[in-house]
């Protein structure tokens, strides 16, 4: 089955993201195919490259860049929201005169018609948030 | 686009305070051009996104309640309201904003675009979709 994944809340505040996490390795073990992941909302603070959890503790964005670089997963982090809390790519960070971008490996940045495609071209569409 | 799917938008969450109601009418918006059957439900706090004379000066924050009004124009003219959602909250349908659409099979008839349901009449209407998105 193709599944499509939302995120909807970024990493440690709510267990939204670890349970996508979990849930998307799962379903790939499984021999399910992943349309594409889609981060909105808080969700996109999971594509940030500077978080530094302590080291005791799991490293969400690590684990998310870490699954997609192993099944080459389209992890799609919604612009609008992203701009809104600070996650730029360097294309965007050039655009609006920022001096640093974020965008973690394996995230990309792109509109919120990526989410509407998936939700028409995977089997199931399941949204993780609070 | 070859396939035409169901796509409802689960607002459960009052406009103002969080990100979570502009957010959701922004993908509302996006996803219009996308030519899918769209329905819109509210219910819980999101009954709120509704209500007539929205005034967030005091608060400075984006009033985007106008835009609802504006949905019948992108084909987004199911607006699904839950009745105990209202009536735990102390509302009537009189505390909403008129929202209509034009129905270009009349004669460009307006029509209203809020239907109220029951909690049992909502469950079926969600079961009956392809796509769920809840915000």
């Amino acid at each position: 089955m193709q599944l499509a994944i939302v995120v909807n809340e970024g990493p440690y505040t709510h267990q939204a993201s670890d349970t996508a996490y979990h849930f998307t390795k799962a379903a790939l073990e499984k021999g399910h195919g992943i349309t594409r992941v889609f981060f909105y909302h808080d969700g996109v603070n999971n594509g940030t490259r500077l978080t530094v959890p302590p080291q005791d503790d799991r490293n969400l964005q690590k684990l998310w860049s870490e699954l997609g670089e192993k099944h080459g997963l389209d992890m799609v982090v919604c612009i609008a929201a992203a701009q809104r809390r600070g996650i730029l790519d360097a294309d965007e960070a050039r655009r609006h005169g920022k001096d640093a971008s974020n965008i973690a490996a394996g995230f990309r940045i792109s509109g919120l018609g990526q989410l509407i495609e998936a939700g028409i071209e995977a089997d199931r569409l399941v949204v993780f948030g609070d | 686009m070859a396939q035409k799917k169901k796509f409802l938008y689960l607002n459960r969450k009052a406009p103002h305070g969080t990100i979570y109601a502009l957010e959701s009418l922004e993908v509302v918006l996006i996803g219009a051009a996308f030519e899918q059957d769209v329905s819109l439900a509210f219910l819980d706090d999101g009954v709120f996104q509704l209500m007539a004379g929205q005034d967030t000066t005091a608060a400075g924050m984006k009033n985007f309640s106008r835009t609802f009004k504006a949905l019948g124009d992108y084909d987004v003219r199911k607006f699904y309201v839950e009745r105990e959602s209202l009536a735990e909250r102390g509302l009537t349908v009189e505390d909403l904003m008129p929202i209509t659409y034009e129905d270009e099979n009349e004669d460009y008839a307006e029509k209203p675009s809020i239907h109220l349901v029951g909690r049992a009449e909502l469950a079926a209407i969600i079961a009956d979709q392809d796509v769920v998105l809840s915000f």
